[in-house]
C-alpha cells in the first residue's frame, strides 16, 4: 500500500522546485546585465519579500485566515535582529533565527484573541495590528546601536550600522545568501504542508467540525500556522536588516500589508510558487515602474486591475494558470507515454 | 462490547428544543436511531461529539462521563463520527484522510492502511476531490473504524448512494461490532438498510423518544407507523 515517496506527485514538485530555486539563487548573479546591478538589488529584495507572501499564503491559502499584519511583522523580526546584533554582536544566522522566534511569539499573541472568533475577526485585529506596528515603529524607530532598549543613538553619535553577514558581502554574494535562505525555509515550509501539520490545516480549512470529530484541536493547530508563518516573516526582516544594516520605519506602513496581500492573492495563495511571484510583484513592480519613468503608486491601479482578473478569473493565481498551462504543453513537449500511478 | 446510556438530555437553541428530556439507552452491535426530518437525530450525534451542550441530562459510556470530555478530545477516547453531509478533505488523498483520523486519534499510521483495507478501497493515493461519492463514503468509514473506536456514530451513511453501493456499504457497517469492536448508531431513512443492520432501534419524533427496542417489533407498532405517517411507503416496503 505505501507509494514509494519520490514517486508522488506533491513530492516531485517540490523537488523540482526546490532544484530551480537553488539554480536561480546560485545562477542569476551571472546573467549579463543583472549581476552587481540595480536588477541584482531589486531581485534580493523580491526574494526575501517572497518569504513575507509565503507567510500570507499559507495562512488564507490553507486555513482560510486573512493575515494583514505581515509587513507589520517583516518590521518586528528586522526590529529584532538590530536589536539583538547590537546587543550580542552574535554571528548573523544565530540572530536571524533568535529574530524568527521572536517575530513567531509576536504573531502568537496577536492571533491568540483573534483565533476563537471568526475567520474575519483575525483580518480585523491584523489590519489593526499593522497600523499598530506601523506607529510603534516609527515612534521608536529601528535600532541603531544606542543604549537603552530601543537602542537608538542620540546627539551627534553616528549610527551603527549592522555589517552583512561575512558569507553574503558584495551584492552578488548577499543575493546568493538570501536566495540560499529563502530556498531552504520555503522547502522546510514546503516540507510542513505535506506532514501532519500540513494535513490538519487542509482539514480545518475543509471544516471546522469535521476536523474536530477526527479528533483535531483546531485552536492550538491555526496557532501553530501563525507561529510558522510568522516565524517565516520574521526571517524576511532579518534578511533585510542585513541587507543594509539599517532600516526605514517609512518602509513599514500597514498599507504595504494590504498590498502584500493582494499580490498573494495575484500570484497563487495555494502554492509557493506563487509566493515566490508575488513577492516579484509587491517590489519588483513599483521598482520596474519607476525604471520607466512612471509613477511608483501605479502599482495601486496595476494590482488592483491584476486582483481583479484574479478574483473574478483565476483564483489560483499566476501560478494557478502555470501549473495549468504546463499540464496541456507537458505531453507536447515530452511525448512520451506516461506511466499510469499504479499503487 | 460498550454500553451507551443518555439520561434525560434535552437541548435548546433560542424557543426550539431539538430534544426534550430524551433517555436512550444502546448496548451492543448496531443500533438505529430513526425518526422523520428534524427530530433531533443528528442533534443526539451532535450532543455524543460535543456540537451541542445540552442544558439538562448526561451521557454514560462504560462508566465515563461523555459530556465532561472537551469535543476534540472524544476522538482519542474512542469517539468516532460520519456526518450527513460527508467531509472527506478534497486537497488531501484518501489515505491521508484516513492517516489523519489515525493521528488526532493517537493511532499508529499503519491502522490507516488497515481501515483503508477493511473498506477495500481502490488506488487511496488519489486525491479527495477525485473520489465518487461512494468512495468518498468508504473514506467516511475507514476514518471511522481506524484504531480501536468504542463507540462509532453514522449520521446517514449511505445518503446518494445507489442500491448497490448502499448494499456493500451495509455489508462492511455490520461487520463494524465484530471486527472492530465498536458499538455502532445508525442513522438513516432507508428503512430496509435499517432493518438489515440494526438489531434494535430507537425512534425519535420532535425530540422526544416515542419508541426503542427490537426492530421488527418497534417498526411494526402503531405509534411509530403514525408518526412515519408521510414516508409510510417506506416503512411497509
Ligand atoms: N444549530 C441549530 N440551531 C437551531 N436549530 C437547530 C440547530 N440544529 C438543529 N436545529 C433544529 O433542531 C431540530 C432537529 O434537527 P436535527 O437533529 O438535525 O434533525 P434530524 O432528525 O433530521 O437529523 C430541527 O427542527 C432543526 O431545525
Ligand atoms: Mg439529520
Amino acid at each position: 500500500m505505501k507509494q514509494d515517496f519520490f514517486s508522488r506527485t506533491d513530492v516531485r514538485g517540490a523537488l523540482v522546485g526546490l532544484a530551480v530555486g537553488l539554480v536561480l539563487a546560485l545562477g542569476l548573479p551571472f546573467l549579463p546585465g543583472v549581476g552587481a546591478g540595480l536588477a541584482l538589488r531589486t531581485l534580493t529584495v523580491c526574494a526575501i519579500y517572497a518569504l513575507a507572501a509565503a507567510g500570507v499564503g499559507v495562512l488564507y491559502g490553507r486555513l482560510g485566515l486573512v493575515s494583514i499584519m505581515q509587513i507589520g511583522l517583516v518590521a518586528v523580526g528586522g526590529w529584532a535582529t538590530l536589536r539583538i546584533y547590537h546587543a550580542t554582536h552574535l554571528p548573523f544566522e544565530v540572530v536571524m533565527v533568535l529574530a524568527a522566534l521572536v517575530t513567531a511569539v509576536v504573531g502568537v499573541l496577536v492571533g491568540l484573541p483573534a483565533l476563537r472568533l471568526s475567520g474575519l475577526s483575525l483580518a480585523i485585529v491584523t489590519l489593526m495590528v499593522a497600523g499598530a506596528l506601523e506607529v510603534l515603529v516609527t515612534y521608536a524607530g529601528f535600532p541603531n546601536g544606542g543604549n537603552g532598549f530601543l537602542g537608538r543613538v542620540s546627539g551627534g553619535t553616528l549610527a551603527v550600522i549592522m555589517p552583512r553577514p561575512g558569507l553574503g558581502q558584495s551584492d552578488d554574494e548577499f543575493f546568493r545568501y538570501v536566495g540560499v535562505v529563502v530556498v531552504v525555509v520555503l522547502a522546510l515550509l514546503r516540507w510542513l504542508l505535506m506532514v501532519r501539520p500540513g494535513r490538519t490545516w487542509a482539514a480545518i480549512r475543509q471544516g471546522e467540525a469535521g476536523a474536530v470529530s477526527l479528533g483535531v484541536n483546531t485552536v492550538a493547530h491555526r496557532l501553530l500556522a501563525l507561529a510558522v508563518t510568522s516565524a517565516v516573516t520574521g526571517v524576511a526582516g532579518a534578511l533585510l536588516a542585513a541587507g543594509s544594516g539599517i532600516l526605514d520605519p517609512a518602509s513599514f506602513k500597514a498599507q504595504q500589508s494590504v498590498l502584500l496581500f493582494a499580490t498573494v492573492l495575484i500570484g497563487g495563495a495555494f502554492s509557493l510558487l506563487g509566493a515566490v511571484i508575488g513577492g516579484l510583484f509587491f517590489y519588483g513592480m513599483p521598482q520596474l515602474l519607476s525604471t520607466v519613468g512612471l509613477d511608483g503608486n501605479l502599482v495601486f491601479v496595476v494590482l488592483g486591475l491584476g486582483l481583479v482578473q484574479a478574483v473574478t478569473t483565476a483564483q489560483a493565481g499566476i501560478a494557478g494558470q502555470l501549473a495549468e498551462l504546463w499540464r496541456r504543453l507537458r505531453p507536447r513537449l515530452w511525448p512520451r507515454p506516461r506511466r499510469e500511478v499504479t499503487v | 462490547m460498550s454500553r451507551l446510556t443518555l439520561s434525560g438530555i434535552t437541548v435548546r437553541y433560542g424557543g426550539v428544543k431539538p430534544l426534550d428530556d430524551v433517555s436512550l439507552a444502546f448496548e451492543s452491535g448496531v443500533c438505529g436511531v430513526i425518526g422523520p426530518n428534524g427530530a433531533g437525530k443528528t442533534t443526539t450525534f451532535n450532543v455524543l461529539s460535543g456540537f451541542a451542550l445540552p442544558v439538562a441530562g448526561s451521557v454514560d459510556l462504560d462508566g465515563d462521563d461523555l459530556l465532561a470530555v472537551p469535543a476534540h478530545r472524544r476522538a482519542r477516547w474512542g469517539l468516532r463520527r460520519s456526518f450527513q453531509q460527508e467531509q472527506v478533505v478534497r486537497t488531501l488523498t484518501a489515505r491521508e484522510n484516513v492517516l489523519l483520523a489515525a493521528e488526532h486519534s493517537g493511532s499508529p499510521a499503519a491502522d490507516a492502511d488497515r481501515a483503508l483495507d477493511y473498506v477495500r478501497l481502490a488506488r487511496p493515493h488519489r486525491l479527495g476531490a477525485e473520489l465518487t461519492m461512494f468512495e468518498r463514503r468508504l473514506v467516511d468509514i475507514a476514518s471511522c473504524v481506524v484504531g480501536t473506536p468504542r463507540l462509532v456514530l453514522l449520521d446517514e451513511p449511505a445518503a446518494g448512494l445507489d442500491p448497490a453501493e448502499s448494499e456493500r456499504l451495509l455489508g462492511l457497517i455490520t461487520r463494524i461490532p465484530e471486527e472492530v469492536g465498536a458499538l455502532v448508531l445508525l442513522v438513516d431513512h432507508d428503512m430496509d438498510l435499517v432493518r438489515a443492520a440494526c438489531g434494535t432501534v430507537a425512534v425519535l419524533d420532535f425530540g422526544r423518544r416515542i419508541a426503542a427496542g427490537p426492530t421488527l417489533q418497534v417498526l411494526s407498532s402503531p405509534e411509530v407507523r403514525k408518526a412515519y405517517l408521510g414516508i409510510d411507503e417506506e416503512v411497509t416496503t
